[in-house]
Formats: structure tokens, C-alpha cells, sequence
């Protein structure tokens, strides 16, 4: 038997401070070129040309998802509000410059990234640096293994689900949870995650790797059957 | 393949990203591997929870004070 028997403990609620809420069956998954509408360069173009309502509107449509990310980077609401209010009026400020080579909701979630790893450096200067080797091979082997049964998120309310979510992506360490937030929550590529946190593609693969493993980890104790109980 | 080249590739594997090679390679270890193909499945199911998580609604106060700095932003420029 390769991993050791996982034990059961019972999971312990803790109240919700992230913003993360699985989507119903009947609101489906989107893409990310679906996310951002077919709209936005029009929009975009007439924020360019000083167009206050049309951007205005970006900020309607994005305020939601940038707080998010902006939360679930620094894990601090203060913080999360104060980067994401500077990523829009940076947004606004710099519009002229942007060069429209890419979405303009991606270039948004790089400033927003920015503005929250700013201050997520500032509060916990000597937990988090992406220049950080990250650790070796051994401790990738999963440790706790036990059958999830078919869709176990469906096991939970939605606002249940909300504090599992958020619960496990507070523990995990930031360097890891900047990456997996912003290729697997925001969608951004490998490319763009990297060029986001300025580190190198190999950087970028494997915490996210490391994020992934984790994370499955830490809902083991959630899905494994019985968990709900 | 062994339990260690699948869990190094695992991400790579969900993704899509590994050479056909590797992938047949891979595939063939999930097979006779049980607690292999639990691991990929649970991680594959954890990305997609994630991923298709949706933000909730921005917070009144918050919002409110955004819109507040936008506006100051708007009639700077405008001036």
C-alpha cells in the first residue's frame, strides 16, 4: 500500500471569510472569453476615449471577481478592498497605455495581483516571497487517501461549500495560493501567471502543482466519505 | 511509470500538456494503480471546484466606497 491510512477528523467549521461560492448546476462553468463579454473592447475603446459611463460599467461588471481575487490573495479584508479600489483607478489612470494585445480583464487581474501581493508583503514581510525555492519531491507524495464517493461537493449547501473553500485555500501557504488563484480561479495561462508574479514558467508549474496536491489534501477530511457527519 | 512520476506529472496530466508518450505511459500506471487514479481524480475534481467557483456579490459598504474613490478619480480628470 503505497499511502498511509488516512484518520478521520471531523471538520471543523470556521466562519466565512472568503468569497468563493460553487456555481449551480443551472449556472454552469464559464470560460474565460465568455466571462469577459464580447463587448468589452467596445467598452473599453470608449473608456479610451473619455467615456466615464463605459467604464464605469467595466467596473460594475469586474468589482465582484477582483475582490475576490484580491481576497483571496491577501486573505485580509482591509487590504483586499485597498487593493482592488487602487487597481481600478490604476486601471483608469493607465487606460491610454493599455495596449489591448490582451483582455483587458486579464490585464486588470495583473494590476489587481500587484496591488495585492504589495500588501500582502507588507503585512507579513518575512512569510512570503516568490523567490522562494520551493520544497523537494518528498514531501509531493500524498499522505491521506480515502474514496470521495460520486460528487461529493454535492454532499453541501452552497454556503457550506463557501466555508470549505474558503477555509482550505486560507491554509495554504501564499506563494502557493497566488499561483493557484490566478491560473485556477481567474483562468489566467501559465504564461500569463508568470508574467503576472514575475517568476519563470517552471516557478509557476510547480506551485501550482504543489497548490493542487495540497488543496486535495485538505479536502480529503471535507468529501472522505463520512466526513459529513 | 511509477506512483512518483504520476504524482510529479499530475498537473501537467490535468491540464493536457504532456507529450502523448508520457501520457500512454501515465495512463497505463492508472490502470493497475488504484490509489493512483483516486489521487488524479480527487485533484482533477478540486481544480474543477475551484475553477467553477463564483464570486458573491461585492458588499454594500465596499462597493459604495469604491464607486465613492471612482467618481473623485472621474471629476479629477475631468477638471
Amino acid at each position: 500500500m503505497l499511502y498511509a491510512t488516512f484518520i478521520k477528523a471531523k471538520a471543523r467549521m470556521q466562519p466565512p471569510i472568503g468569497l468563493l461560492i460553487p456555481l449551480s448546476a443551472s449556472n454552469p462553468h464559464r470560460l474565460p472569453s465568455t466571462v469577459a463579454r464580447d463587448d468589452e473592447h467596445l467598452l473599453v475603446a470608449a473608456a479610451k476615449r473619455g467615456d466615464t459611463h463605459a467604464f464605469e460599467e467595466l467596473v460594475n461588471r469586474y468589482e465582484a471577481k477582483i475582490f475576490r481575487l484580491t481576497m483571496n490573495i491577501t486573505r485580509n479584508r482591509e487590504d483586499a478592498e485597498d487593493a482592488m479600489q487602487d487597481a481600478f483607478l490604476k486601471s483608469y489612470a493607465h487606460l491610454k497605455n493599455f495596449q489591448e494585445d490582451s483582455r483587458f480583464y486579464t490585464w486588470l487581474v495583473r494590476i489587481a495581483a500587484n496591488e495585492a501581493l504589495m500588501r500582502l508583503r507588507k503585512r507579513r514581510p518575512n512569510q512570503f516571497s516568490l523567490d522562494e525555492p520551493v520544497e523537494g519531491e518528498e514531501d509531493l507524495m500524498p499522505r491521506e487517501l480515502e474514496d470521495w464517493g460520486p460528487s461529493p461537493e454535492q454532499r453541501f449547501a452552497q454556503t457550506e461549500m463557501h466555508e470549505i473553500l474558503s477555509e482550505v485555500i486560507d491554509k495554504l501557504k501564499p506563494d502557493f495560493r497566488v499561483v493557484f488563484v490566478l491560473r485556477d480561479v481567474e483562468e489566467l495561462s501559465t504564461e500569463e501567471t508568470a508574467k503576472a508574479l514575475g517568476i519563470s514558467i517552471p516557478a509557476v508549474k510547480s506551485r501550482l502543482l504543489r497548490a493542487r496536491l495540497k488543496l486535495r489534501q485538505k479536502l480529503n477530511r471535507y468529501f472522505g466519505q463520512g466526513g459529513t457527519n | 511509470m511509477n506512483c512518483k512520476g504520476v504524482i510529479l506529472e499530475i498537473s501537467n496530466y490535468i491540464d493536457g500538456e504532456l507529450d502523448l508518450p508520457v501520457k500512454e505511459e501515465l495512463e497505463r500506471h492508472l490502470e493497475d494503480c488504484e490509489d493512483c487514479k483516486m489521487v488524479v481524480d480527487q485533484t482533477r475534481l478540486t481544480v474543477e471546484i475551484f475553477c467553477d467557483s463564483k464570486p458573491v456579490e461585492l458588499p454594500a459598504d465596499v462597493k459604495s466606497r469604491l464607486h465613492e474613490a471612482l467618481h473623485r478619480k472621474l471629476q479629477e480628470k475631468g477638471n
